[in-house]
């Protein structure tokens, strides 16, 4: 069983954000980069399937050169090999362009399933993964909290969350694009063995202007501005120590809210 | 004069094709989901956020209603104020189909080219949209918080970087531009009942292959707590860090009566059981007090849990946004906070 997993290479979860000057991208210089969480998750389902079915798991990404480093990160814990897809100026900014260069590299490709992220870190558009499945004419399902290939590997079973607590198992055929959501195992460690072994392993480099593709053609997602929600509070902001802070909202909360 | 412009300042944003067309007389298109025969909350307020839009810009509104055989949804969408209620009924589109509703909603979209298609950030919807997206070659803008026109094109409002910064994001593509819209980013409650004359529009689905089966549908626990009727909650988020601070949380919620909630994070984490989960994909609640404890306040937490009447929040990062929220707010460890609440409540349930 051969497994794409998509990885998407995203400023760290505990970031604090700054805004560059002219509010068109965020202005931190150093911003420590990770995998995007949900597409983590997608990677450990990808190599629980590689252990229930043997194969291979591939990983593949478009980003910056540093993103070898997330990639390494993929390897170590247990990916085969990798594909990067060069995108050094950051051209790839809307989903239906890293669909189509994606579906570039994967169009002659074999494989059985291709895992992503239902969505990413930094925009979390949550396209990518429909998209692609619509260009290489593949069925999808997205939300995706577990996985089940059937016997004859002609059809996988997906979980899929939806509204309320209410969840659906939907089987479509193989091959197939589904998008995973975060936080529906544990994931696994890389461990030093792991590490050692990543080193070697192959990350092609594919540059983005090699790919031949049209960027002007394609639906585009202009980010004109971005800002801070406003604070609209009208919170009373209690101050002091824990005790002190423990008086003044009880003392709240029996005489304004009359919770108590 | 209209708000809209002239086709020479459209060519900017629309491709050849559709400045060669009409004008932009398709308007605005919502989609209706529905389910028992009852078109869907969510969908009442993106068509409620479109007659707004519809309104104030002089442009005309219709409703689009994919359904099965079984049209008992017909009535209840055209006792809703639109200028037609567009209705297309194939036993394919009986339950959701990816498929079949992508080459439905294909089909009448790319006869009709309005201006902007507009749908209920729902479960299906984040499954639908992006496949139309790419099956009509146009943008999507997924689970937009507002949307505006501002004279030369529409501007969608949404947030980025794990709902910590807003952005403005317009579409380049051919009409019409998609969008997904949250709970509460529209007129919410302002829907206008009124009729819409049924127009019922055929699409041929026959050659369609069927790859998408539902296998079953699940209710996520056996057991399930019924927070809705909780009166306080004390929620635990990202920010309490580690199974065994729960306990604090625990001891707050004794003394106070209260239950436990989560957000999806604490959940995830497998600190609380899913049952307790609050949110888009867990429970609504509405109780007297909510104490949100380490839980930044992002939108997929924040609709299942704002009409509490009186909200708490503890957190270290005083830019969360669970403060635009709260009542009364503290930036601080609620390692600390929530012991000395505990104490202090102990200490006067004594006396």
């Amino acid at each position: 069983m051969k497994v794409f997993a998509c990885l998407k290479e995203t400023p760290s979860r505990d970031t604090r954000y700054e805004l560059s000057s002219d509010s068109s991208w965020i202005g931190n210089a150093e911003v420590t980069h990770e995998i995007s969480e949900c597409d983590e998750y997608a990677l450990e389902e990808a190599l629980k399937l590689k252990e229930r079915h043997r194969g291979e798991v591939v990983l593949l990404t478009a980003g910056r050169a540093e993103a070898e480093k997330s990639m390494r990160k993929g390897l170590a814990m247990g990916a085969d090999r990798g594909v990067l897809i060069l995108d050094r100026e950051r051209e790839l900014s809307s989903p239906h362009r890293v669909a189509a260069a994606l579906e570039k590299v994967l169009r002659d490709q074999d494989y059985d399933l291709i895992l992503a992220g239902t969505q990413s870190d930094d925009y979390g558009y949550a396209q990518t993964g429909p998209i692609l499945a619509h260009l290489l004419g593949l069925p999808h399902a997205t939300i995706v909290m577990q996985i089940q290939v059937q016997e004859d590997r002609r059809s996988v079973r997906a979980l899929r969350e939806m509204e309320s607590g209410w969840f659906e198992w939907v089987e479509i055929p193989l091959p197939a694009v589904l998008t995973v959501q975060a936080g529906i195992s544990q994931i696994r460690y890389a461990t030093l063995r792991g590490i050692m072994q990543a080193r070697r392993k192959e990350i092609r480099k594919i540059e983005l202007g090699g790919l031949g593709l049209d960027l002007s053609s394609l639906p585009h997602l202009e980010i004109e501005r971005l800002y801070f929600p406003e604070q609209t509070s009208k919170a009373e902001m209690i101050e002091g120590t824990p005790d002190e802070i423990a008086s003044t909202l009880v003392d709240r909360l029996r005489r304004e809210a009359k919770v108590l | 004069m209209s708000p809209l412009p002239g086709a020479y300042k459209r060519q900017r944003f629309c491709n050849a094709q559709t400045i060669r067309g009409e004008t932009m007389t398709g308007g605005i298109y919502v989609l209706l989901d529905h389910s028992d025969g009852r078109v869907d909350t969510l969908s009442r307020e993106t068509l409620a956020l479109a007659q707004q839009l519809g309104r104030s810009h002089g442009l005309g509104v219709k409703a689009l209603l994919l359904c099965g055989p079984n049209r008992s949804v017909v009535e209840n969408a055209a006792g809703l104020q639109a200028d037609a209620a567009l209705v297309v009924s194939h036993h394919r589109l009986d339950g959701y189909d990816p498929d079949a509703h992508c080459l439905a909603l294909t089909r009448i979209l790319e006869q009709d080219r309005p201006l902007a298609f507009l749908m209920g950030h729902s479960y299906q919807n984040i499954d639908l949209a992006p496949k139309l997206a790419a099956s009509l070659k146009c943008g999507l803008v997924t689970d937009c918080i507002g949307c505006r026109i501002d004279g030369e094109s529409m501007v969608f409002v949404r947030q980025m970087f794990r709902n910590r910064i807003n952005a403005d994001v317009r579409v380049r593509s051919s009409h019409p531009w998609i969008a997904t819209f949250q709970s509460g980013a529209g007129a919410g409650n302002d829907l206008l009942e009124g009729s819409s004359p049924v127009v019922e529009r055929t699409v041929d689905l026959s050659g369609l292959a069927h790859r998408r089966t539902v296998v079953e549908t699940v209710g996520a626990v056996k057991e399930k707590v019924d927070l809705a009727k909780a009166d306080m909650i004390v929620a635990a988020g990202r920010g309490i860090k580690r199974k065994e601070n729960l306990r604090l949380l625990e001891e707050l919620a004794e003394v106070l009566g209260a239950e436990l909630g989560a957000s999806r994070a604490a959940v995830d984490s497998e600190w609380l059981e899913r049952d307790r989960q609050i949110g888009s994909s867990g429970q609504s609640v509405a109780p007297r007090l909510y104490v949100a404890c380490g839980i930044s306040g992002a939108i997929q937490h924040v609709v299942g849990m704002r009409n509490s009447a009186n909200i708490v929040a503890i957190n270290t990062d005083p830019d969360a946004p669970i403060f635009n929220l709260a009542n009364y707010g503290i930036v601080g460890d609620l390692m600390e906070i929530v012991p000395a609440l505990t104490r202090k409540l102990r200490e006067e349930q004594s006396r």
